[in-house]
């Protein structure tokens, strides 16, 4: 197995940290893993992006032209992977922030309503763990028990009393998903 | 201290190995954490028996410099110890106080990224005088000038060729991966104080904001050593003096001649490179740093192709491993160097290759192309990135594939070229 992930948004929605949870749970699965982030001048409200390569194999290139699955926070981002996609990759985009569509037929796009989640869970800050649930659930890449238990270790001390919240984000982005599917099916 | 031979100024010994961008085939038992290029640098240092930091924020780098602002103050309460961190007022003043902790013989270092790099090179060329080791990380971005952030590898030249004033050359090595910076990093103190050198990783923003597995090294304790050199006061000793003024030339010939000798037992025993499937290679794609292991994902998609190609990594770009190159270039018939920047490793590729002229010679294909005229040795195609753009596989690939050669020699051929000669002869 090979995925190359792009988490893209804005600077605040946490999509660097996504990404390291993504690669911590890789790690904790024993599969090969590099995360690198856009860095430079940067500011909240900019753009941010990181890319995750989860692999069985050593991985060369950390950098990605053509990613398999992507996750877009914001319109930009969107509007940036769509047509960068490898064919046959899955793009979720957050449908709360984005409506414009992608029309290419030889992708995957689910439009996952994650702000809106966030939202009824009390923490509108965790979108990006509602992101993270659609795409372990739609990729496999990790397991989602792997996920939670690396939610356990990685939420700060500051943030303890959101981890139930964290978790719950984490279930409805995957229920999401494969509800989608089986309706599909 | 040990130096070798003076008279053998070449390369005796290389360290090759095969098959894995990873140098430590022994951290794969230890456990597995994930880290960041820069602070995994920096607690490699910290494990070595950092004792003295100093430096100067500046990005992509600051990382490095952060971390160590808490990580070495903590320690220092922990365990006591020698513990420095200070973080100066500037590159200038950093890299001597570097000068002033290394000839006081404490295990000191110090990190920039280019621009800051540069303002270090007088200090570098006085701590090159007064054999005073240590260990830099240059982080390098984008320039020239101020430039930008982004990852290149434009500093070779200022780093391999010495980058001050005067005869000498700093060990330099230059990691792919975050295991193999940490690995260098921890034994880049031991090589600093067995020649009296400095040595420098070099890397770019890709290695040093990326965050990878890896096994750290264990803790080691800080020495006190007294090796005849260190300034520690003269009491109850005769006194040292440690300077990088020489006046009379016979003296100042005398001091060179040491670096010189220093630097050939250097050349013969610090040569590291990796190689992978260089055995049966055609075209050899030579890199180093992240863009050697962009090259390896677009050298193993060409050999899923079936095209005969291999990677040659130099870890060491100083002493450069030329000796193994000019071996390889007795065997493969093209050479493809990628670097982030304008060409400048590309140099001591072609001058190791051109070493193998005479020692093969055959027909070939010059420029990708039939080339039925006698070729003596294979050719050196660059390509390069600037500006902080990072090569793709894809477009390695397409270069790859541009310079390969096509079609297997043919007896045909070789008559044909042994004609060619008789007739030019």
């Amino acid at each position: 197995m090979h995925h190359e992930i792009i988490i893209s948004g804005f600077g605040g929605q946490g999509v660097l940290f996504a990404g390291q949870l993504l690669a911590y749970a890789a790690l904790e699965e024993k599969k090969h893993v590099t995360w690198i982030p856009s860095y430079g001048p940067e500011m909240r409200g900019g753009t941010a992006h990181c890319t995750v390569i989860v692999s069985d194999e050593e991985i060369g290139s950390p950098l990605v032209q053509h990613p398999t699955a992507a996750l877009a926070l914001n319109p930009p981002s969107h509007a940036k992977y769509a047509p960068l996609m490898k064919a046959g990759g899955v793009l979720i985009l957050d449908a709360t922030l984005i409506e414009q569509r992608s029309d290419r037929a030889d992708i995957q796009e689910i439009a996952l309503p994650a702000k809106q989640f966030a939202d009824e869970l009390g923490v509108p800050q965790i979108a990006n763990v509602v992101m993270l649930g659609a795409l372990i659930a739609a990729t496999k890449v990790v397991a989602l028990e792997t996920m939670t238990r690396t939610l356990q270790e990685h939420v700060s001390v500051k943030h303890r009393d959101k981890l139930e919240a964290n978790q719950m984000a984490l279930r409805r982005g995957a229920e999401f998903v494969n509800a989608r599917a089986a309706a599909l099916a | 201290m040990s130096v070798g031979n003076p008279k053998s100024w070449m390369p005796v010994k290389t360290l090759t190995l095969k098959g894995n961008l990873s140098m430590d085939a022994n951290s794969a038992a230890r456990k597995l954490e994930l880290w960041k290029g820069n602070e995994a640098i920096a607690e490699a240092a910290v494990r070595a028996g950092l004792e003295a930091y100093f430096g100067y924020p500046i990005t992509p780098q600051t990382e490095l410099l952060e971390y160590l602002s808490t990580r070495l103050p903590t320690l220092k309460k922990r365990d006591g110890g020698n513990r420095v961190f200070l973080q100066a007022e500037s590159e200038l003043a950093a890299i001597n106080m570097v000068y002033g902790a290394a000839v006081a013989g404490a295990r000191t270092m110090t990190s920039s990224s280019s621009p800051g790099f540069s303002l270090m090179q007088e200090g570098l060329s006085y701590i090159a005088a007064s054999q005073a080791p240590c260990v830099l990380v240059d982080v390098m971005r984008g320039g020239p000038g101020l430039g930008n952030l982004a990852p290149t590898q434009a500093d070779y030249f200022q780093l391999t060729k010495g980058g001050g004033h005067g005869d000498y050359h700093p060990i330099v090595l230059a990691p792919a991966t975050v295991q193999e910076a940490v690995d260098l990093t921890y034994n880049a103190f031991d090589l600093a104080e067995k020649y009296r050198a400095i040595v420098i990783i070099a890397i770019d923003g890709n290695i040093g904001q990326m965050m990878e597995p890896v096994a750290m090294p264990p803790m080691r304790a800080i020495e006190k050593r007294d090796r005849g050199w260190e300034l520690t006061g003269a009491r109850n000793r005769p006194r040292r003096i440690n300077t990088s003024l020489f006046l009379q030339p016979h003296e100042l010939e005398h001091m060179n001649r040491v670096l010189s000798e220093q630097d050939a037992a250097v050349r013969a025993n610090e040569t590291r490179c990796v190689e992978q499937f260089t055995d049966d290679a055609e075209l050899i794609v030579v890199a180093f740093g992240s863009a050697a292991r962009i090259a390896q994902t677009a050298v193993k998609q060409a050999r899923a192709r079936g095209l005969r190609v291999g990677l040659f990594r130099p870890v060491s770009l100083y002493p450069f491993p030329e000796d193994r190159l000019t071996e390889l270039a007795t065997r493969a018939r093209q050479f493809l160097v990628v670097e982030m920047n304008a060409g400048q490793m590309v140099q001591d590729v072609r001058l190791a290759v051109d070493r193998a002229a005479g020692a093969a010679r055959y027909p070939g294909y010059a420029g990708g192309a039939l080339n039925w005229s006698w070729t003596p040795r294979p050719t050196v195609q660059f390509f390069g990135t600037m500006g902080g753009l990072t090569p793709m596989p894809d477009e390695i690939l397409e270069r790859i594939e541009k310079y390969m050669p096509v079609l297997p020699l043919s007896e045909t051929m070789i008559e044909r070229a042994a004609l060619d000669i008789a007739y030019t002869n």
